[in-house]
């Protein structure tokens, strides 16, 4: 819980922190190129090679990192989610196929299909997202799938089947949200990883671009600086492995905490 | 175990299959040609560069010709670096990447089991905790994170290691890329492996071997390591490929020209065949890995081998 509390407060100072900030994140300070942090020239955590305030670029790292957490854990909950319940709940033929295919995807190095995807189209944020998130169903597939499978012999099912609702709208109304628990843990899990990928393609150059910054971008450029401006690596470093750590720690938790009740 | 090898081998043909239609697909799905953002060409040269390159052929004719080249080892031209084909780019930076993994991987797997059966046979001590500790770090930190860090303090402020690949010379200089590689190794495989010989030490058999009168030592070594064992074994798979995409960074970072510097510069080129080529490389070593393991997984576990 300590977790929360930390990601909590990481989340809340990256959006209000460049609010308040007198520095804009693109404006360069041209008497002030490399300059260590200190609280007299208003750069608390120092400036880069071009003079940009690294408080507010950091900021704004995480505020992308948080984003594509959501925005790729969304997409990957949603195909997840709908895959797994109607393989679970088709069954026969159909979920044999269907779960062939995922044991099929798993077998591939995803990461570098991101990455072909990335040097075909142009590098949009949005692709990244929905690329992220688009490889990261599988597990949620598989989890979901087995709740479905015991979820389907439940009467309030069979009820609905009785009077005629469609297969769509069964898993849509009455399987889906009857899964949320499960998938809630699940989620806590996937988003590190998608913050990993993210920050991992944006640390090649081929995520996140200019003027715009990332985490994963602003460890590279640290770097880069690294044997004069140590601070530039550093806190963009700590404050990553921090976000993952509590992530991580949060999920395990989670997970934890569930799998006791299932047990009882 | 000749019908599991074969049906394994076999199950392995498909994925393969499909890793070179997607990636081929999505090359080929791309706007425009390769050769568009040259100057612009009279028609007839235009055609002449398509010919050449067999781009004026129907898409099903391109695949098959990619595929028949791709099965002989060829993965055609490189669009980038002229005069040198694909495979020799591999061919070329590949035994730099292996080096550097089968070391990563050696380190880790010795270390890693190590320390899991240290914290394994300690539980709830203090050791133990900072085992786990330092595993749940390990596995949260990406190894861009880890190996600048590590230069910064080792190379840079202590000056005991060499910072870059070029500059230095003999094993020193390997010291940090394969730390950064295998630390996140070292801590999944410990805490797989103290898990799973925990889980092992609670079984009846071991109980009977205690109550026979064995000591920890030769419990661990005659009777619980080798069950312990299968869940770190079927790790080596996804372990292999986390490498593999770790020195793609480590290469980066430290200017080795290796497989994975060579994939993120074609990358940032936009050399389509290269990445492609690459990519389907990546693949048929990752898949070929897997049935490696799975084999030994079978050998080791004959109630597998009926599944």
């Amino acid at each position: 819980m300590i977790s929360g509390a930390i990601l909590s407060a990481i989340a809340l100072l990256a959006v209000i922190g460049p609010w308040i900030s007198p520095n804009e994140y693109v404006a360069a300070d041209f008497g002030n190129i490399l300059r260590s942090p200190t609280f007299s020239a208003g750069h608390v955590f120092g400036t880069d090679d071009l003079g940009r305030d690294l408080f507010v670029r950091t900021m704004m790292g995480v505020q992308v990192t948080f984003a594509v957490a959501i925005v790729a854990s969304i997409v990957s909950l949603f195909i997840g989610v709908l895959y797994g319940a109607t393989a679970g709940f088709v069954g026969g033929r159909v979920d044999a196929v269907m779960m062939r295919l995922v044991d099929t995807l798993y077998a591939m190095p995803f990461i570098f299909f991101v990455i072909l995807l990335l040097v075909v189209f142009e590098r949009n944020f949005l692709l990244i997202f929905v690329a992220i998130g688009a490889i990261n169903w599988l597990d949620m597939a598989r989890i979901v799938r087995g709740q479905t499978l015991s979820l389907r012999e439940r009467e309030f099912v069979q009820a609905a089947q009785l009077i005629g609702v469609s297969t769509p709208r069964i898993i849509l109304r009455h399987i889906a949200p009857n899964l949320v628990g499960v998938v809630i843990v699940y989620v806590t899990l996937t988003i590190p990883q998608a913050i990993l990928i993210e920050s991992f393609l944006s640390f090649l150059g081929l995520g996140i671009q200019e003027p715009q910054t990332s985490l994963g971008k602003l460890v590279n450029d640290g770097t880069d600086q690294m044997e004069g401006a140590s601070w530039m690596l550093l806190i963009p470093a700590t404050l990553l492995a921090a976000i993952l750590l509590c992530f991580n720690f949060l999920g395990d938790g989670m997970r934890d905490l569930l799998d006791s009740r299932q047990s009882r | 175990m000749l019908r599991y090898t074969l049906r394994r081998l076999l199950g392995a043909i498909p994925t393969l299959f499909l890793v070179i239609v997607l990636a081929f697909l999505l090359v080929h799905a791309a706007p425009g040609g390769p050769f568009d953002a040259e100057r612009a060409l009279p028609a007839e040269i235009e055609a002449n560069i398509a010919a050449a390159y067999h781009l004026d052929e129907p898409l099903p004719m391109q695949f098959l010709r990619y595929l028949t080249g791709v099965m002989q080892g060829d993965f055609g031209p490189s669009y980038s670096y002229r005069d040198y084909t694909v495979s020799e780019l591999i061919g070329r930076s590949f035994p730099v990447s292996v080096q550097l993994g089968i070391l990563a991987m050696l380190l880790a797997a010795v270390s890693g089991i190590s320390l899991g059966i240290v914290a394994a046979l300690n539980r709830h001590s203090a050791l133990d905790k900072i085992v786990m500790g330092f595993a749940m770090t390990g596995i949260s930190i990406p190894v861009f994170v880890i190996a600048p860090v590590l230069v910064l303090f080792l190379a840079v402020k202590l000056q005991w290691l060499p910072a870059s690949w070029t500059g230095s010379e003999g094993a020193l200089r390997l010291v940090l890329p394969v730390l950064s590689l295998a630390l996140p190794q070292i801590a999944y495989i410990a805490r797989l492996t103290r898990a799973s010989l925990i889980e092992v030490l609670s079984s009846d058999f071991i109980r009977t071997a205690r109550a026979q009168g064995l000591g920890t030592a030769a419990i661990v070594r005659y009777h619980a390591l080798k069950p312990a064992m299968l869940p770190v074994l079927s790790y080596m798979g996804p372990a292999v490929a986390a490498v593999l995409t770790g020195s793609v960074v480590v290469e980066e970072i430290f200017g080795i020209p290796g497989l994975g510097q060579l994939f993120v510069r074609g990358s940032l080129n936009r050399d389509y065949t290269l990445v492609l080529g690459v990519v389907i490389f990546y693949a048929t070593l990752i898949v070929l890995l897997n049935l490696i393991v799975d084999l030994l997984y079978g050998a080791i576990d004959p109630r597998i081998r009926r599944r």
